[in-house]
């Protein structure tokens, strides 16, 4: 097949996403690749040496290749002045599909990972119950549970987007405190029942076991509706990182408000107003008025390959790939540019469209050498869609740097190389 | 809504009852009770109306001794801060540039002062203060930001007095959809 019978859909080298249901885009893509590449021609093969002994045999617990143990988790020095505080960004550039390895699902601590016994913790629910109510985790094993797979954002991620500057940067350290896995727990209104909700209670306050007693409040009515306790996370009890023994999971909102450590809940009239829900995770207004409680998070799409400090070889055709969620519903659309916004083509959502999870996102574009801009656009089912960089930074300002959910820019120059620009 | 909720929690109840030994079957009704009498030591919510503070107090001069040995390393000797985020004096909401935002400037409520303090901090050691050393180093704080006089005894009284700078500047945003 000849490039000339990739349809173009948009400027710049962007090719119809029909393209990649037939054989029709493999064919060119090793088409064009290997004429240009050319230095494996003629190359004769021969059987590999682990194909003559037998390997090792079966083991308790997997590990990954050696060949591919370079995929880790970036996080910041430790610092003596945080004990136990910081992050860490989830591998995006190297990932695929929609599901996030533990081992690699971002993480932000406050003051570090507790070590848990699970046989000492308990979760208590009190307040405005008619029965205040103790439970141990053998307790809530027992009940029945729910799995749906989420995203998980913190408020923070992308922030840096918000600043004057583009920061050089890759997927992983600009967008990578987002990840998606399967979570497995006890609706929270379950438990809730259990005890007994007064009719005064409007309120949840929920607090961790951990060094920072980590405390959130959440509005009963959002308590009441799809928020779990999560004890699994992709079919395993949930890593200490995440929570173990348990955590709340509060879908399609910042990641804090899902409180791992979870050890108590308790319903009250007003929120608790803790320092994580008023001097930080609010939002300041240009008019210097801040919002509390801003919970969901944003219709928004990442890019992750090709992405930050990658570089592209040579021309040819190229799979443009990344993620898009929103904390409002499922992921409708997403729309690629390869000419910096000026003209947009539909890309494949590849992975299902569940509400509040990752959605991967696909399109082939083909690159003739010179600069271009790719950028993402996620639609999500209630209609909301991406704004730009420039016009969510206007209408926010940049005092507060949470939420950051505006289209992101990756130049490619002459060079191929792959930058983060404000276009 | 709470009617309704009410009765199908008593079905529940009289469900389980009728199932008897099957209980771990149906699965409801697995905590156990217990009083809030016997959460005391557990619960240290301390909200802005003033429920969650404990007995206890003092003023911001025997404040100053407990943060200049047990905060200042993190937090400066003025409270000036060794990073933005740990910076507690000073600020201004209404500032021309970028305002910087700290318990001073930004905090909506002192109930988050005492809260935060005696669960999370000192950083190094939470929860190692009394009440009465929370009371003290949170009155060097907010006198430290001109909030409170150097001479108040801080206890659950007049805390709930306190009035904060930036009370009105916060939008509950909690039912936006
Ligand atoms: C080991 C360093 C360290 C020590 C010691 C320490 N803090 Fe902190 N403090 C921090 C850090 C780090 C933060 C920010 C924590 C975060 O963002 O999760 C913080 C946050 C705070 C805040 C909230 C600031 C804001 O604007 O949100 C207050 C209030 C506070 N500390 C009070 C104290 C008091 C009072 C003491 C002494 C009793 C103390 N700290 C001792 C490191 C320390």
């Amino acid at each position: 097949m000849s490039k000339q019978e990739l349809e173009k859909v948009a400027g710049n080298g962007l090719i119809n996403r029909r393209h990649l249901l037939g054989l029709g885009l493999a064919g060119v893509g090793v088409a064009a690749s290997s004429s240009l590449l050319g230095a494996d021609a003629g190359m004769n093969l021969e059987i590999p040496s682990w194909s003559k002994q037998p390997g090792p045999g079966a083991s308790g617990y997997g590990s990954r290749s050696k060949f591919a143990d370079d995929m880790k988790r970036l996080s910041g020095n430790p610092n003596p002045l945080y004990p136990g505080g910081g992050a860490s960004r989830s591998p995006l550039h190297q990932l695929q599909g929609s599901i996030t390895p533990n081992s690699l699902h971002f993480e932000r601590h406050h003051a570090g990972i507790p070590d848990i016994d699970p046989s000492q913790h308990k979760l208590v629910i009190h307040g405005l119950v008619r029965q205040p109510l103790v439970f141990s985790y053998e307790d809530l094993l027992r009940y029945p549970m729910v799995s749906k797979i989420y995203f998980l954002e913190c408020s923070g991620n992308s922030g840096t987007l918000f600043g004057p500057n583009p920061a050089d940067g890759t997927a992983q350290s600009i967008h990578g405190l987002v990840s998606g896995a399967e979570w497995t727990g006890i609706p929270l209104s379950t438990l809730l029942d259990e005890a007994g909700v007064e009719p005064e209670a409007q309120w949840i306050n929920a607090v961790g076991a951990d060094a920072a007693s980590m405390g959130r409040s959440i509005p009963l009515n959002r308590a009441m509706d799809d928020v779990m306790i999560a004890l699994f996370q992709n079919g395993e009890p949930v890593r200490p990182e995440q929570g173990y023994p348990m955590r709340l999971f509060v879908p399609g909102c910042e990641g804090n408000i899902s409180v791992k450590w979870l050890t108590q809940i308790k319903l009250s009239t007003e929120p608790g107003h803790f320092r994580d829900e008023t001097s930080k995770y609010t939002d300041t207004r240009l008019d210097r008025k801040s919002l509390q409680f801003t919970y969901p998070m944003g219709t928004k799409s990442v890019i992750t390959s090709p992405s930050g400090k990658m570089k592209l070889e040579r021309q040819g055709v190229y799979q443009v790939s990344g993620i898009a969620w929103s904390g409002r519903g499922s992921i409708r659309r997403v729309e690629v540019s390869a000419d910096g916004g000026r003209t947009w083509a539909d890309a494949m959502i590849q992975s299902h469209q569940s509400e509040k999870a990752l959605a991967r996102f696909l399109i082939p574009w083909e690159w003739s050498g010179g600069d271009a801009i790719l950028q993402s656009r996620a639609t999500d089912s209630q209609g909301n869609v991406q704004p730009t960089r420039t016009s969510l930074v206007t209408e926010k300002g940049n005092i507060s740097t949470y939420h950051f959910h505006g289209i992101q820019s990756w130049a490619v120059n002459t060079a191929g190389d792959v930058a983060n620009v404000y276009a | 809504m709470s009617m309704l909720r009410k009765r199908i929690t008593l079905g529940a109840l009289s469900f389980s009852l009728c199932a008897g030994i099957s209980s771990a079957v149906f699965a409801q009704s697995l905590g156990s009770p217990i009083s809030e009498s016997q959460l005391r030591g557990f619960d240290l919510i301390a909200p802005p109306d003033g429920s969650g503070y404990p007995e206890g107090g003092g003023t911001a001069i025997q404040g100053k001794v407990i943060f200049e040995s047990r905060c200042s390393a993190c937090h400066g000797m003025e409270g000036e801060g060794t990073s933005a985020a740990t910076r507690l004096v000073g600020g201004d909401m209404q500032s021309e540039e970028r305002p910087i935002r700290t318990v001073g400037s930004y905090w909506p409520h002192a109930s988050t002062l005492f809260d935060y303090v005696q669960r999370a901090m000192p950083a190094d050691a939470p929860k190692s203060l009394s009440s009465s050393e929370v009371y003290q180093v949170i009155a060097y704080i907010l006198n430290m930001n001109g909030i409170i006089e150097a001479s108040l005894v801080l206890n659950r009284d007049s805390l709930q007095q306190v009035q904060m700078p930036n009370k009105d500047g916060f939008i509950d945003s909690s039912q936006a959809l």
